[in-house]
């Protein structure tokens, strides 16, 4: 099948994202460069592990986390998985318009994590949670500033191909740019998963 | 390739002549020539594993001189083909189960060592044998401090220990990590940063002899310009003369001067260099205040600045200009310029401070 | 868009190659920029030679010496050999495997451009102030110590830098070894050479990830006020060395499988025998790559991490011995009962094996950890590593470069000059590293800029210092030879050395831009042996002649990794200077300005039309 041939419901193929070569390559690579992320966060994670009690006088985990704002987080987060699923389900289904409308909703909940953390960061500050104020503080936010950076690029990185798209429609182009996008917005939100197990709920346990 | 051969005995040959003329080192300073438990114990983990390796570099000499020379394209053979051979179950096996068999010969004694050289036990117990001699090392750009924890005295540059017993070492660093290595006594261990290590040595009294009573320490850690001066030397001693030492180390008073130049150089002594140098082996500051070597014996020590024939020239030029001798120390511009005749006052007093 | 070359100006050659996506014109750029790196690296280890002749010399003292120290490692690790081995992977493996190019091409060269530019960066700091002196393993503790000037921030942002450009390229490799396999290359067909690429691409992307961490943490600890490393905050600077040698003990494994893959070639080739147990070097190369992962404590034996771990990892290091046996014999074997022509890399690849043998017996002698202690930080470990890595992978990169030379340039190296150069390397190498184990022996701890007299290590320094001088003498000769055969060497067919068994020797030297004008169909192990031996002189084609896609150019990658570049000084400087962090917020727009212009302008790439390819066929056929 040729990239850009101009196709229809009925001749779209049931995995556009692997039909043609450069798409199944996209694909393949994708996969591998989030194993990479994955040793990546990995790192991180046995860095802070190590490193969460050593609050060098500054606040401890327990005195910091505020349950709430960290739930309703997490809440936003999955749901803007589920919503990114439902986009690619109608990409599959070569439905264009609904696509983008999910896509637009999982944008939306990903920008209000990215609002309430922004926010919890603040109150962190407040409190004397610098960066700067221990080795758990830097480890920490490392840790989920690191996770952050990619909620804030996944975000940009989905609005410029609706954006780039909007007036194409779909085609085998672009059906793998989106798919592997979805890919990396569910591969953050795995992360978000563990960040909250591990530095949170364990964190506030103590 | 006949010409290859040639070479390569010339080659070994020249290796040969190298190797007897490095010989074994010096017994001071030679892990070949071990001088304790501890080194004997990873002599014989070297000697096990050379020989096994040895073994496995002559089989593979042999297969590859007779291939090499058997096998090649000779004149008139430039269009055959040999046969394409895919393996040998066999053979893999063999070359396979072989190496495991050698490795598991050397993998447990390595084991079993390994745990022998970590038992400090006996160091960590609540009540402490009173023979037991406890030495805390504290490695600094690049000196070092040698305290003496049960005895309450603190010594530099010039290690203490009886000899034929257990030392055990307490280790870190104020610093930057370093490493704390005498070769002739046994392997190394990191002073690091973050926490204490804890390991032992047996300094033997006939190798002492030999060494001529005197053993090399070494930095074995990249930890800046001067990492390569940062030496130490140990003076292990028989038991009752280490007891004697102790004592002596214990009853030294603040050193009584009569020499009036000697009298000059105590006088700038205390106006630029109390403040970090301790002259008393008492020295009851905490570690962190303890920023330069203590100079209660250093008319004693074997060298001026770890590395310097001891003698007041060598004195004087390090006082003159410490950066020259060991670059990046912590001692340069922490003092004034001193006149000619201040250093030779200084070096006057300096030399004699003497506990023996 | 014409593809058919023609006598191009000095300014059109250099914008095709600061734009080409092409893997051969990749390969050209790594091997270049791989080289003028190794010879800086190699002018480093000729003054730390010099230095060190003879005891108290003052050539180069106490940090200065530090730094070039630091410098010879890094660059000849990071800047050297990998750029090196990427330059025959670029240049061989889409060939071997019957591909007309790489899964990703524009990745391709963005992944060299960042390579290149981390490299200048860290090479910068020459200029500015001092070079990074901690060494190449850059202990936490003396990095966050070296204040004096910025050399350690060069490392850890040009490493990043570079780091993020290897990766790309383990990725590219991985899919395209996957994905674009010439019918009938199944996994067990391939090339010994592909497959080591293959592991070893694996082996990047999962050991480099921790490295960029640690620099990370490094980078904030130095420029951001971050507490990893600093005790006093509660920072431990023990989780540099594991974060570090979790990468760095792989890293060995990254440079050294590769090199097998080269000399698994050679012998096969000059032997003109197939590969001995083929099948057991495959899984003794996966095998060495799954445990490298395993060990990378044994560089850490005298940290104090206690007897448990220490006896472990003492036990699965000598574990690594039994996959690389299993090697050597092979090759052995593979020689056995073969028909052996003595050319220039067949040179090197039978010196490999005495030379690397005494590397590993010595490696299985360091992972006894109790007997360790002695020789950690000694002389014994720097004349381990070198064997390994220059009995090893330098002699790998000098095979393979006399090897596929007239595959990527279309000329002959001169064999003479080639066998006076590998003599004089060979000895120059053992000359200067055997001597060097008893150096350490003896008790001369490494990384030192000097040593005092009487101590016994006068002789062994003396000669270890000539032989660095052998070892120059034959780059300059090579370097004579590579000057003499650009200018009048021998053009070759595409089979050059007659003896080829794989698919790059199928097709003309250098090869056509598309590589393959009818992908080929494979019909076993050395494919190309395989029709030869039926008398065929090409390969059996796999699909009718047609048009052949091809990617565009483009100078995005360039741009991109340049942003870094821009980015990495503003951020060094951005403590001292008012400038330092709107310069490096703007390298950062020029990056992901590129990323987003790659990102919404479409590119579909062009069609060599049949025709074309017919002519330019038939124009090879003449020649």
């Amino acid at each position: 099948m040729h990239v850009e041939e101009k196709l229809t419901a009925e001749t779209f193929p049931a995995a556009p994202e692997r039909a043609t070569l450069e798409g199944k390559n996209k694909f393949l690579g994708f996969w591998l460069f989030l194993g990479g992320e994955t040793v990546l966060f990995a790192s991180l994670f046995a860095t802070y592990l190590a490193l969460k009690d050593k609050t060098n006088g500054g606040p401890s985990a327990e005195e910091l986390f505020q349950m709430p704002v960290v739930f309703m987080a997490t809440m936003l987060l999955l749901t803007s998985s589920l919503t990114s699923v439902y986009a690619i389900y109608h990409m599959k289904n070569f439905d264009f318009k609904k696509m983008q409308l999910w896509f637009g909703i999982t944008v939306l909940l990903g920008a209000g994590f990215l609002g309430l953390e922004i926010y919890e960061f603040t109150e962190y500050v407040h409190e004397g949670h610098k960066f700067t104020t221990s080795a758990f503080a830097s480890s920490f936010y490392t840790l989920v500033g690191t996770h952050g950076s990619h909620v804030a690029f996944g975000l940009l990185w989905i609005l410029t191909l609706m954006i780039r798209n909007a007036k194409r429609g779909l085609d085998l182009y672009n059906a793998p740019k989106f798919y592997v996008a979805s890919l990396y917005w569910h591969f953050i939100d795995v992360v978000w998963v563990f960040i909250f197990t591990v530095v949170y709920l364990m964190g506030m346990v103590g | 390739m006949k010409k290859g051969l040639r070479n390569w005995r010339l080659f070994s040959l020249f290796g040969m002549m190298a190797l007897l003329l490095a010989g074994c080192g010096k017994p001071f300073l030679s892990t070949l020539q071990p001088a304790g438990e501890v080194a004997d114990m990873q002599y014989s983990l070297m000697l096990l594993s050379t020989s096994i390796m040895v073994l496995v570099i002559i089989v593979v000499a042999i297969i590859f001189v007779y291939v090499v020379i058997r096998f090649r394209r000779r004149k008139g053979e430039e269009n055959k083909i040999p046969k394409q051979v895919e393996g040998s179950h066999k053979l893999e096996i063999i070359w396979t189960v072989i190496p495991i068999i050698l490795l598991l010969i050397l993998a447990v004694p390595t084991v079993l060592a390994t745990f022998k050289l970590a038992d400090v036990k006996a160091m960590n117990v609540k009540k402490r044998d009173k023979d037991a001699v406890v030495v805390n090392v504290r490695a600094n750009l690049y000196w070092w401090e040698f305290e003496y924890p049960d005895y309450g005295i603190i010594t530099s540059q010039d290690l203490v220990v009886p000899t034929n017993e257990k030392v055990y070492f307490n280790l870190s660093a104020s610093d930057v990590k370093h490493s704390f290595w005498i070769p002739a006594v046994g392997g190394k261990m990191d002073t690091n940063t973050d926490n204490k290590n804890q390991f032992w040595l047996v300094f033997d009294q006939k190798a002492t002899d030999k060494a001529g009573g005197i053993f090399y320490g070494k930095c074995a850690e990249l930890c800046g310009p001067s990492h390569a001066l940062m030496d130490f030397k140990v003076r292990p001693l028989p038991r009752d003369q280490f007891d004697a030492w102790v004592k002596k180390m214990q009853n030294a008073k603040k050193p009584v001067v009569t020499d009036p130049v000697a009298k000059q150089g105590e006088a700038i002594f205390n106006k630029s260099c109390i403040g970090c140098h301790a002259v008393t082996p008492l020295d009851k500051r905490p570690a962190q205040a303890r920023t330069a070597p203590n100079l209660a014996n250093f008319g004693d020590r074997e060298r001026i600045a770890g590395i310097l024939e001891h003698n007041e020239e060598n004195l004087k030029k390090w006082l003159r200009n410490p950066a020259r001798v060991k670059p990046g120390n912590k001692m340069s511009g922490t003092y004034g310029h001193l006149t000619e005749e201040q250093i030779d006052a200084l070096a006057k007093y300096l030399m004699s401070l003497k506990v023996e | 868009m014409s593809t058919i070359t023609r006598k191009k100006g000095v300014g059109a050659v250099l914008w095709d190659y600061l734009t080409t996506v092409d893997h051969k014109k990749i390969a050209h750029l790594y091997l270049i920029a791989g080289g003028l790196f190794f010879l800086l690296g190699g002018l480093e280890a000729l003054f730390i030679r010099i230095q060190l002749a003879k005891p108290n010399n003052d050539f180069l003292v106490g940090g200065l010496y530090n730094e070039v120290l630091t410098m010879h490692g890094t660059t000849m690790i990071f800047l050297a050999a990998m750029p090196l081995l990427f330059a025959f992977m670029n240049a061989v493996v889409p060939l071997q495997i019957g591909a007309r190019d790489v899964a990703f091409p524009y990745l391709n060269a963005l992944g060299f451009w960042m390579f290149f530019f981390g490299g200048l960066f860290l090479n910068c700091s020459w200029f500015l102030g001092g070079a990074p002196d901690a060494g190449w393993t850059s202990y936490a503790s003396l990095s966050l110590a070296s204040k004096a000037h910025h050399g350690i921030d060069f490392y850890t942002l040009g490493l990043q830098i570079s780091g993020f450009g290897t990766i790309m390229g383990a990725v590219n490799f991985l899919v395209t070894i996957i994905n674009m396999r010439a019918p009938g290359m199944t996994f067990m067909r391939m090339p010994m050479f592909t497959w080591a690429t293959f592991v070893t691409s694996a082996l990047i992307l999962f050991a480099f990830p921790p490295l960029t961490v640690g620099l990370i943490f490094m980078m904030m600890d130095r420029l951001f006020g971050g507490n990893f490393f600093n005790p006093a905050a509660g920072g431990n600077t023990i989780i540099w060395e594991h974060l570090f040698w979790i990468f760095g003990h792989p890293e060995v494994y990254i440079l050294i499988l590769p090199s097998f893959g080269i000399f698994s070639e050679i012998f096969a080739t000059f032997s003109r025998k197939r590969l001995f147990g083929y099948s057991s070097m495959v899984f003794a190369t996966v095998l060495i790559a799954f445990f490298g992962f395993m060990v990378w404590a044994h560089h850490m034996f005298t940290v104090g991490m206690g007897p448990v771990a220490n006896a472990i990892f003492a036990v699965a290091t000598m574990a690594i011995a039994v996959p690389t046996g299993v090697k050597i014999f092979n090759w052995l074997f593979t020689m056995w009962g073969g028909s052996i022509k003595f050319t220039t890399p067949m040179y090197y690849a039978v010196a490999f094996i005495p030379s690397f043998v005494m590397g590993g017996v010595t490696g299985v002698m360091l992972s006894a950890a109790a007997a360790d202690y002695q020789y950690h930080d000694s002389y014994f470990v720097v004349a381990h590593f070198h064997y390994v890595i220059v009995g090893g992978v330098v002699f790998a990169l000098l095979a393979g470069a006399h090897y596929w030379w007239p595959k990527m340039f279309g000329r002959m190296l001169n064999e003479t000059l080639g066998k006076i150069s590998f003599w004089l390397f060979f000895i120059g190498f053992h000359l200067t590293f055997f001597i060097q184990h008893f150096l350490g022996l003896t008790g001369m701890p490494r990384r030192v800029f000097t040593y005092l007299p009487n101590q016994g290590w006068e002789t062994g320094n003396l000669v270890s210092t000539i032989g660095a001088f052998f070892m120059a003498a034959a780059t300059v000769i090579l370097l004579i030879n590579i000057v003499i055969t650009t200018a009048k060497g021998e053009k070759v067919a595409g089979d050059a050395w007659g003896d080829g068994r794989t698919l790059e020797w199928a097709i003309a030297s250098p090869p056509p831009v598309y590589n393959f004008a009818q992908t080929p169909l494979v019909r076993g192990l050395d494919a190309f042996w395989i029709e030869k031996m039926e008398g065929k002189k090409e390969l059996t084609p796999a699909e009718p002649l047609g048009d052949i896609h091809m990617p565009n150019s483009s100078f995005l990658p360039f741009v991109t990794a340049f942003g870094l570049f821009v980015a990495a000084f503003g951020f060094t400087y951005h403590n001292d200077a008012q400038w330092g962090l709107p310069v490096g917020i703007l390298g950062l727009l020029i990056t992901f300005g590129s990323m987003f212009l790659r990102s919404v302008i479409d590119d579909h790439g062009f069609h060599i039309h049949k025709e074309e390819v017919l002519e330019l066929e038939k124009k090879e056929a003449n020649a």
